[in-house]
């Protein structure tokens, strides 16, 4: 809990940083392509995308997206830093805290900050009137579940590095941008050719924006799908919960 | 090779080096020798022709360094006190780019680094990363790349802050070799045992101002006694006991763990106080050093600072 | 053992060599050995970041060209009606440029300022503040043109360029990256920090989301467009697409003119900011 508690000042202290780059960039794009390429693309398709406007279409993704993205960085940073920047998470070790302790505080601290940005993201949403108030809870739910089980893997990840050399940036551009980009984020998966398509199938954004997208208009989704994709959120996070606890004790003890 | 009269860099109200003078001579080594913050620094990098001055006379081999930065800085070599080698280059790579910035040919650069990384005893290093290295080959790396462009004249600001004692003797040798080359050396230091072993004249500063200048030996002579007898006698007692030494010695200085003696005879004057009868805890009669010198001359210790 | 010059040496006599030129107080012709030491490091250290660079337009390319493309058909732009892709590939072309320069100009030369000191050990050498000004901006904008050149083979592979006059969009890039490298370096002298140049970062997205990138301006009010038509990125962004479609008119030369004129103006601040901090 004390890891959590100070994750949480540490973040307070950031605030404005994180308001800007967490709610900020997400606004940018809904603004943006939200607005001025769902103009284009409502023009060109009167019917909207899968029988809605384009906005309200791209609504649960954005949203799936800040929670991921927000949940990412409140792990990444303070491991890399625990383990090597400033060491911290060795000299609490040292204290009667386990490793495993220290995983799982670093996690409830970014699942605040999930929560919080999705909460807040979803407010700018229905001020757009790209969501409707009914959809709130299951929404705010499934994308708030899809951010801490990505979290929980990129824990795992990054309690494996050993040398930052640039890891952040790298995995900013060879997983975040594809994976935000790739998952039917702002068109429907179905339109890619199959050669990047899978990238939709294993990115935990596509499989959130899927069901973001069913509970918020009722996009079709059989049950069985519904299902995979949540079984696969939760394995994602359940399997790095258990691999960065491990890894985590092991590394602060030997 | 140099020469300053009135040198001062002011900082605002804060005079950093307030209106120093002094020379130094062809193949000379030369000591700026005070403590942090005395302005040895601030005087380097204005010989270094990489601060101006405000106001007074600098001239180097000659030149004014706020008109002919460049030309200047050709001539010279510069160590600074904190190593900014390349840490994205190789070893050999440091000294091929700095040659470079002197606008060395490649031809030309070939041997030299060859030449370089044998004086800085670094040859099986020659491709190994910056971060790779040692505190002491790192600084023998940086006084190599400050001999790429075979300066008339090399500044070195504090080259040993920082060294165990096994490097810093390393470090000395290569610059007695240098010496013995012939080039000019100019070194600050807070170590009055490097300024002793390395310098064949200096000046002492204190806030920014020269308190006395002269070889080592001279420096002592004429401002310490030819030896000193440290005794101490616990924190708490050395001042009550001090106020009754009156005669012992030519001067008695009181510091918070010691009292020094000044004195031509040490052991005599040791004995006198026993005589006395005080007992030291621990006694040490030792010959007068720039340490005495600058204890005289601003009432503090090199170390306090 | 040192073998050692009395009177002068070799470095010394390059440097008299130079002493009348003018501007040799500032100047010592020499940009290329600065720009050197970029191509050393980046062999010796920085390789694989650099080349990830040049993945970022190409997956904006698929997902917005042809993702998003798929439901919009064909844009009007310029007096041109083209597929959404090929609207879309200058602007990408131009914000590879931009981010490629700028990446260099303010991460990199902040961390070679604060954290290597390498502008320091520079400076302490024959080299003037012009050459490293010159040296690093021309490094940066080699980056930026190196994606652009990059990119540009990926569009014509996408079969999305139609002229040779498309070739112009190379040089077109270097001076867009030239302008926005030596304005991005000349502001990151001025950063005292990591998070500062965080928050320069954070206004470039709303630069490359509202330039008439992903849409035509002429969405916006009148006032609007108006203030969007002063900012780089479009300028840059409508140069790209002038020359992409084959539409050549005094337009181009003005925008030519303006990336000119930022250069100049950011190259010199550069290299009296590299005076003021390195030589004051």
């Amino acid at each position: 809990m004390l890891i959590t508690e100070y994750r949480l000042r540490n973040m307070w202290k950031w605030r404005s940083a994180i308001i800007a780059f967490g709610l900020g960039n997400p606004v940018l794009y809904l603004a943006s392509v939200g607005l001025g390429v769902g103009a284009l693309v409502n023009a060109n398709s009167p019917d909207g995308i899968e029988g809605v406007p384009y906005l309200v279409f791209l609504a649960p993704a954005l949203l799936a997206t800040a929670a991921i993205q927000g949940g990412m960085d409140e792990v990444t940073f303070p491991t890399l830093a625990g383990f090597i920047w400033n060491r911290l998470f060795f000299a609490m070790r040292a204290t009667s805290v386990t490793g495993g302790q220290i995983a799982d505080g670093v996690l409830l601290a970014s699942a605040v900050r999930v929560l919080f940005t999705t909460v807040v993201y979803w407010l700018v949403l229905w001020a757009f009137g790209a969501v409707e108030w009914t959809s709130a809870l299951p929404l705010v739910v499934v994308s708030t579940v899809a951010g801490i089980c990505w979290a929980a893997f990129m824990l795992a990840v990054a309690a494996n590095v050993t040398d930052d050399g640039g890891f952040l940036s790298l995995v900013g551009r060879v997983v975040i941008m594809p994976m935000f980009l790739f998952s039917g984020t702002f068109y429907p998966l179905s339109s890619l050719p199959l050669a990047v398509q899978w990238i939709g199938w294993i990115s935990p954004l596509w499989h959130a924006t899927e069901l973001g997208r069913w509970l918020s208009y009722g996009a079709p989704l059989p049950a069985w799908r519904a299902a995979l994709s949540i079984a696969y959120l939760l394995g994602m996070g359940i399997a790095g919960v258990v691999v960065a606890r491990r890894r985590f004790e092991r590394r602060l003890t030997s | 090779m140099i020469r300053a009269a009135g040198l001062t860099k002011a900082y605002g109200d804060f005079l950093a080096v307030a209106g120093i003078d002094f020379h130094v001579e062809r193949g000379e080594s030369f000591g700026i020798l005070g403590p942090n913050g005395a302005g040895k620094s601030t005087t380097m990098r204005m010989v270094g022709a990489t601060l101006e001055r405000t106001s007074g006379d600098l001239t180097i081999l000659g030149m004014d360094p706020s008109r002919e930065g460049p030309t200047i800085r050709a001539h010279l070599g510069s160590v600074p006190q904190q190593d900014n080698l390349d840490t994205e280059l190789t070893v050999a790579e440091n000294l091929y780019t700095y040659g470079r910035y002197f606008g060395l040919p490649r031809s030309y650069l070939r041997p030299k680094i060859d030449e370089l990384l044998a004086f800085a005893q670094l040859e099986d290093k020659r491709t190994a990363k910056v971060d790779a290295l040692s505190g002491g080959m790192k600084r023998r790396l940086t006084i190599a790349r400050g001999l790429v462009n075979d300066p008339s004249i090399l500044l070195l600001d504090e080259p040993t802050t920082g060294l165990d004692p096994q490097a810093r003797h390393v470090l000395w040798d290569r610059l007695f070799r240098l010496k013995e080359a012939g080039v000019t050396l100019v070194i600050t230091t807070h170590y009055m045992d490097e300024a002793e072993q390395l310098c064949d004249r200096l000046v002492v500063m204190d806030h920014g101002s020269v308190v006395a200048e002269g070889a080592p030996l001279d420096l002592i002579r004429d401002h310490s006694s030819r030896e000193v007898v440290e005794v101490r006698f616990g924190s708490d007692r050395n001042a009550e006991v001090a106020a009754q030494l009156g005669g012992v010695g030519e001067r008695r200085e009181i510091l918070p763990d010691r009292i020094l003696v000044y004195t031509d005879e040490g052991e005599r004057d040791l004995q006198e106080i026993v005589a006395r009868g005080f007992m030291p805890v621990t006694s040490l009669v030792r010959r007068a050093s720039l340490e005495d010198v600058f204890l005289r001359l601003t009432g503090r210790s090199l170390a306090d600072e | 053992m040192i073998t050692h010059a009395v009177v002068t040496s070799a470095a010394a006599a390059i440097a008299q060599g130079r002493a009348d030129r003018p501007g040799a107080r500032v100047y010592s012709y020499r940009p290329h050995a600065v720009l050197q030491r970029g191509f050393l490091a980046l062999r010796t250290s920085n390789a694989l970041v650099f080349l990830t660079g040049f993945v970022e337009p190409v997956i904006f390319l698929i997902a917005f060209g042809y993702g998003v493309g798929g439901m919009i058909g064909t844009v009007t732009v310029q007096g041109v009606e083209v597929p959404y892709a090929a609207f879309l590939a200058p602007a990408l072309l131009a914000a590879s440029a931009m981010n490629g320069a700028l990446m260099d100009a303010t991460f990199n030369v902040f961390f070679k300022m604060h954290y290597l000191r390498l502008y320091q050990a520079m400076m302490a050498t024959s080299l003037g503040p012009l050459d490293v000004a010159l040296g690093e901006i021309g490094w940066a904008m080699i980056r930026g043109a190196t994606y652009a050149v990059g990119f540009t083979v990926v569009v014509a592979i996408f079969g999305l360029i139609t002229t040779w006059w498309a070739l112009l969009a190379i040089p077109a890039a270097v001076v867009v990256a030239f302008a926005f490298a030596s304005v991005g370096m000349a502001l990151t002298s001025y950063m005292t920090s990591f998070q500062q140049l965080n928050w320069l970062n954070f206004w470039l997205l709303p630069l490359f989301l509202f330039s008439g990138t992903f849409f035509p301006i002429t969405t916006y009010p009148e006032w609007l467009q108006t203030v969007i038509m002063a900012t780089p990125l479009w300028q840059a962004i409508a140069m790209m697409r002038g020359i992409m479609f084959g539409v050549f008119d005094a337009a181009l030369l003005f925008h030519v003119a303006y990336f000119l004129v930022i250069a100049v103006f950011g190259l010199y601040a550069t290299s009296r900011r590299l005076e003021a901090l390195f030589l004051r």
